[in-house]
């Protein structure tokens, strides 16, 4: 056991750090620091010439293939890259989704020929995803999936009708992955297919949802009749569960490590806060200030346990269990800690109509953290059930 | 970078595993528990110092020792808290053994770890009446004579500090406060004027001693470093002993969990195993949280002060690890027992059934080296003055 890379990991640290220094400027200067969660409304055009440019470099998609375009990242590189990202103050990727979720999903489900067409797109930074899942009536309770997707045989098409709801970037992206119900009259997990639409088409309409910090970050996605090519599914009519949860297993990988160092940076800026106004003097919250600290050291090495020891079948690890509650509530926790260091000046806004401060919408946007991705309840059910074999959840 | 047990170590807390359940069952802890005063079997540490030799697990070979690294001693610490091990195991290694490791010199590394090795019993004695952990409650005074050295005063809280066979003492120059004065003696538990007293505690498996000098000599070759200048090396030794205990509090939590997950799941109320409420559910699953977060901690503070022992890693990194381990196991493991008797019902509750020494443990190891509260101040002290 131990914390140390290697020397030649080192040599990739500096690599990565170098570059970013070199290219982290100009015209990207402004963006450093921002897009993050809270902040992704903000220069979505500038962070996709961002993504252009770190693509030209061969940074994007370093964990994938290099058949694939990526670079065979180990995972201690992966870690390393990461890491010098939030350091240099990288902005939120806008090709998240595409690199983190559905590029492993094509590449552990879909055929040579998706791979073909989409990875390359994801790879230079010139495509983008968003995730399709939810719906009005399926929330945590996903595998109730409403939306209809019917083979329409003269067309040879899909043909898709329903809703989705919560859709993060989808006024940004040019592809969604769309979980729909291919059997009719199916219910559960059985019956769905996993697909892959393009955004910009008749049949689909988005409208945006204002959030809390003011801002509109996810959107109502409708689709009446639209449509993707026969082969735009991924596996079988009826495997749409399946890949799915692959994505969810992704979701808790490597792809999450930047935003340790990002919390890092919360932290600090907390720190020097409570610093200047002399809540550092006040005995609870130094307390707080050294539990967050104290919590956020832990989870760093929760996630390099969960890194170190990601079982090759697949299965998840305990520490992979307790992650996302882990640093949802860590995080939730860290926005009220940074009000309450702020004090009144925490109610005040930088201007008006609703311009918060990046502690402020930190703060408000914690709120989301304990419920997208699975709300602490439903991971509370998954580490009991799955962690401890405790009795499953009866369903209605 | 890679943060997992290797092949190797995970053999050794899985011996360590075999041997303490065999070893250190029920019968055998409560055996112990009833001895009055407290006295340590004798038999089962001389099989621990002959058998498995972890008295010597990180002690240098050069010295005798096995010559292994912290992060071994974490590997047979977490079952040792898991079978509530009594034995003078922690004193010796985890406190006096450390102190020497990190104080004396040469000369008397070759003689005392040796001894250590050869299993003497030992302990470090540091704390005054007042019960502060921190190197600045240092009560009990030195002065000089001579050459020599004359110790006074009183020591509390004293881990085995009734049985062992060799005393680290930690001592301050008379008048001086804080971390100024503070220095580090060696010397036989049977020194003319020292007086030692059991201090029957409510939990029975981990005793506590007073220990009380009156005009103790100590020859100068019993000096650990420079008179006057221990404080850092006091507080280096504290924070390794700190490190050790939070690697006992993760077995002890993680035990307790056991225990209640698999209680829940035969236990049987309103027609169903308790363990399908999510009341229960999700208790459970925070104190998995809890305790696979403790065990995080704990490894990664067990590589730091391995890297400290070595001289890779500096003292505040040492301080921080030390206190980040020390804060998350001692409310870990003190939350997840507390917990396992509240999903245990009454029988959680009884003297029969073994809950209530975990419980006992997990507050006696909260209290011990300063608790969650006191190791955030810390932390805090680091961060904001
Ligand atoms: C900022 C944000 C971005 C998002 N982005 C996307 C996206 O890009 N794509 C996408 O598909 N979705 C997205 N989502 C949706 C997200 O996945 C859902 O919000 C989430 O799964 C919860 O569903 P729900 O909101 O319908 O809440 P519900 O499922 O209705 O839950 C309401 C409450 O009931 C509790 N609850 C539900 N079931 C149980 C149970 N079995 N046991 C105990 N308690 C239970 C929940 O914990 C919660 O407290 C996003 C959400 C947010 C907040």
């Amino acid at each position: 056991m131990q914390l140390n890379f290697s020397a030649e990991n080192e040599q990739f640290r500096r690599e990565i750090a170098g570059w970013l220094e070199a290219n982290l400027c100009g015209e990207f200067e402004p963006l450093r620091g921002r897009g993050g969660p809270g902040d992704e409304h903000s220069y979505p055009e500038q962070r996709k010439a961002w993504e252009r440019e770190l693509a030209a470099g061969g940074w994007t998609c370093i964990g994938w293939p290099e058949s694939y375009g990526g670079r065979d990242a180990s995972i201690e590189q992966q870690v390393i890259f990461h890491e010098e990202y939030a350091r240099a103050g990288g902005p939120g990727r806008m090709g998240h989704i595409g690199e983190g979720l559905l590029g492993p999903t094509l590449l552990a489900f879909g055929s040579e020929a998706q791979r073909q067409r989409y990875l390359p797109g994801i790879r230079n930074g010139t495509e983008y995803w968003c995730q399709g899942y939810s719906e009005p009536g399926a929330g945590s309770d996903l595998a109730n999936v409403k939306t209809r997707a019917r083979f329409d045989q003269q067309r040879g098409r899909w043909l898709f009708d329903g809703q989705k709801t919560w859709t993060s970037n989808a006024l940004e992206s040019d592809f969604c992955f769309v979980l729909a119900r291919t059997e009719p009259g199916s219910s559960g997990h059985k019956g769905l297919g996993f697909f892959l639409l393009a955004m910009e088409q008749p049949g689909i309409e988005i409208r945006p949802i204002r959030q809390l910090t003011g801002t509109s970050e996810f959107n109502e996605v409708f689709f009446d009749a639209a449509e993707c090519a026969a082969e735009d599914i991924v596996g079988d009519p009826g495997d749409g569960w399946k890949v799915a949860m692959g994505v969810l297993g992704f979701e808790r990988g490597v792809s999450t490590l930047g935003q340790n160092l990002l919390f890092q940076n919360e932290l600090d800026e907390i720190v020097r806060r409570a610093k200047a106004n002399g809540a550092a003097r006040d005995p609870v919250l130094r307390q707080r200030i050294a539990d967050a600290h104290i919590g956020l050291r832990i989870l760093r090495c929760n996630c390099l346990r969960m890194l170190s020891g990601n079982a090759a079948d697949g299965t998840l690890s305990r520490e992979s269990m307790i992650y996302k509650l882990y640093w949802s509530t860590w995080h939730r926790n860290l926005g009220k800690l940074a009000m309450d260091v702020l004090g009144p000046e925490s109610e005040i806004l930088e201007d008006g109509p609703y311009q918060l401060n990046r502690l402020q919408s930190m703060y408000l946007f914690t709120r989301a953290d304990t419920i997208y991705g699975g709300t602490n309840q439903i991971q509370r059910n998954i580490i009991a059930e799955r962690a401890l074999g405790m009795p499953r959840e009866p369903r209605g | 970078m890679d943060f997992k047990f290797t092949e190797e170590q995970l053999m050794i807390r899985d011996t360590a595993e075999a041997f303490l359940a065999e070893f250190s069952g029920s019968a055998a802890v409560r055996e112990q528990m009833a001895a009055q005063p407290a006295a340590y079997d004798a038999e089962l540490w001389r099989r621990i110092c002959t058998d498995m030799y972890w008295q010597a697990i990180h002690v240098p070979e050069q010295y005798g020792g096995l010559g292994l690294g912290y992060v071994e001693l974490l590997a047979v610490l977490e079952p040792m808290g898991r079978h509530l091990l009594c034995s003078p195991f922690f004193a010796t290694v985890c406190l006096a053994a450390n102190a020497l490791l990190v104080a004396a010199d040469d000369r008397q590394k070759a003689e005392f770890l040796a001894q250590i090795a050869a299993g003497t019993t030992a302990t470090l004695a540091w704390t005054g009446a007042r019960g502060q952990w921190s190197v600045a409650g240092v009560e009990g005074v030195w002065s000089r004579s001579g050459e020599d050295f004359v110790l006074n005063g009183q020591w509390r809280f004293v881990p085995d500090g009734h049985s062992a066979q060799l005393l680290v003492i930690a001592a301050r120059e008379a008048g001086s406060d804080g971390e100024d004065g503070i220095s580090l003696f060696v010397l036989p538990a049977d020194a003319p004027g020292l007086g030692r007293e059991w201090l029957p505690a409510m939990d029975q498996t981990r005793p506590q001693a007073r220990l009380s000098c009156r005009d103790v000599v100590v020859p100068a070759r019993g000096l650990l470093g420079e008179a006057g200048r221990a404080a850092p090396l006091l507080g280096k030794t504290l924070d390794l002993a700190s490190i050790a205990l939070a690697a006992e509090q993760v077995g002890g939590a993680q035990r307790v969990l056991d225990m209640s997950v698999e209680y829940s799941r035969e236990r049987v109320q309103f027609g169903r195993s308790i363990a399908s409420f999510q009341a229960i559910k999700h208790k459970a699953a925070d104190l998995l949280l809890k305790v696979e977060s403790a065990r995080s901690a704990a490894s990664y503070a067990a590589c730091i002060a391995g890297r400290a022992l070595l001289g890779d890693a500096g003292d505040a990194e040492l301080r921080e690890a030390a206190s980040v381990a020390k804060a998350w196991c001692s409310d870990a493991y003190f939350l997840t027992a507390g917990s396992a008797i509240q999903i245990h019902g009454g029988i959680g509750v009884t003297w029969e059934y073994d809950l209530q020494l975990y419980f006992k443990r997990s507050r006696s190891s909260e209290v011990l080296l300063g608790n969650g509260a006191q190791h955030r101040e810390r932390i805090a002290a680091m961060l904001l003055d």
